[in-house]
């Protein structure tokens, strides 16, 4: 138990702190993925086939290559694509992105395919004599998706969004390949300095578990909340 | 975009997918078995035996699979006792490292979807199988367990198309799969864009093949 003395004598503390680090990128990914949750549904449930094929494209490509091949697509193209960008504007210094924003778009732009895929189900389950009232009251465009279409779509994508908080928080350990110290980068750091990866690994996979285990509850309580009524 | 670098790049990446593909059907065979025998324990009336079925699968969904090749490749390796066993033949080696991991962790998952598909199966089946005088190991093998592979079909379906994703994780123990040559070749060339194309292009196809395969297989064995 000593490896995980706080202090300079053991990675308590730096584990504690590679824990707040795995959970604020899965909350930055996961919102990055609402932001393009929000773009690409209406897009999905367009009429238009154009737009309809864009939404389809995007869903499809990042659910069917695997998540590590898109974090390297953006950790080694990542500091590129935004120089190539600011060259157009004149600006041509070397631009470094941080990890943490490279491996949190990385991950939300998964964590998106999976929302929109939530929220284009949601939506279609929702009862088509909805829709039909609010246009025979006349409700406004606004009104009407935010009073009328968006809290009966949340109480239906809760469940399946607490598989894409899952998967989400569980994608965050890829990201270590990029360097940015969460839990299985710094497990990975204390194993090799203390030559016991089998302890420090299985210490990470108990804080993984702890994780899922605790934003369950949290998740369920959430559920209950929106699913008053029914 | 620089062509060149793709047409040169394709063959290697082809090779590279051999290793993702033995990797896949290793791993999903091992998992059906595991999952089966998983499954099978999760009904069982037994509370303990049925804990330890749910604790296994609950483990095994609720970490990353990164974090379960690693504790097998890196973590197994430490225990002094465990290099001297023969075990140590297929431990050493990052390849079966790798499948192990996986079949475990697909295995949990089939697990599950069989579990729910064993459950929805309709108790008029079985209760039928009784009454013609069928014994209880027959309607298990003859009527349940046909029945439960058809209705689990789609959900074992998805489960496939993320395993093959999941093989991508053998780049981090060493092994050249398609995801570990795709990334030496984007980090001698620096061309990220162009090789994601690629190797994504040959994921995305393979995601196809399975998910029509399985569409297939519903439609000949589903319900009429």
């Amino acid at each position: 138990m000593g490896l995980l003395a706080f202090g300079d004598t053991g990675w308590g503390d730096e584990l504690f702190y590679a824990t707040l680090m795995t959970v604020a990128v899965s909350i930055t990914a996961m919102f990055i993925g609402f932001l393009f949750a929000l773009i690409f549904t209406p897009l999905k449930l367009s009429k238009n086939k154009f737009f309809n094929l864009i939404g389809n494209s995007y869903t499809t490509v990042i659910r069917g290559v695997p998540e590590l091949l898109v974090i390297y697509l953006f950790f080694f193209g990542g500091s590129g694509a935004i120089m190539y960008v600011a060259s157009i504007f004149g600006y041509n210094e070397y631009i470094e992105i941080n990890a943490f924003v490279t491996g949190s778009f990385a991950i939300g732009i998964i964590s998106g395919a999976y929302s929109t895929e939530v929220f284009r189900g949601a939506i279609q389950s929702i009862d088509k004599g909805q829709f039909e009232a609010s246009q025979v009251l006349g409700l406004k465009r606004f009104v009407y998706f935010f009073r009328v279409i968006m809290p009966q779509m949340l109480r239906l994508a809760i469940p399946n969004l607490s598989n894409v908080w899952q998967i989400t928080l569980k994608d965050t350990s890829l990201i270590s390949v990029t360097g940015l110290v969460e839990i299985m980068r710094q497990s990975y750091i204390a194993a090799g300095s203390t030559r016991d990866p089998l302890f420090f690994y299985s210490f990470a996979a108990v804080l993984y578990l702890l994780l899922t285990f605790l934003s369950m509850k949290l998740i369920n309580r959430l559920e209950i909340r929106y699913s008053r009524g029914f | 975009m620089d062509i060149n670098l793709m047409i040169t790049s394709f063959p290697k990446l082809l090779g590279a997918t051999v290793v993702t593909l033995k990797l896949l059907s290793l791993s999903l065979f091992f998992g059906l078995f595991i999952g089966l025998l998983f499954a099978i324990l999760r009904l069982n009336k037994n509370k303990i035996i049925n804990k330890f079925a749910y604790g296994y699968s609950y483990v095994f969904r609720g970490t990353p699979l990164l974090v379960q090749i690693f504790i097998i490749y890196f973590g197994l390796g430490q225990i002094e006792y465990f290099r001297s066993t023969f075990l140590w033949v297929v431990f050493k080696e990052p390849y079966w490292c790798a499948i192990i991991a996986f079949a475990l962790n697909t295995g949990a998952y089939t697990s599950e979807i069989l579990r729910s598909a064993f459950q929805t199966i309709k108790p008029g089946f079985i209760e039928a199988g009784k009454s013609l005088g069928i014994s209880n190991k027959i309607i298990f093998y003859k009527i349940q367990i046909p029945i439960a592979i058809r209705q689990s079909l789609p959900a074992y379906g998805n489960e496939i198309i993320l395993m093959m994703k999941g093989t991508s994780l053998a780049s981090t123990v060493t092994l050249m799969d398609l995801t570990g040559v795709a990334k030496y070749i984007i980090s001698t060339t620096f061309k990220p864009i162009e090789v994601f194309i690629v190797a994504g292009g040959i994921y995305l196809f393979m995601t196809f093949i399975i998910h029509n395969s399985i569409k297939f297989l519903e439609k000949k064995y589903g319900y009429q």
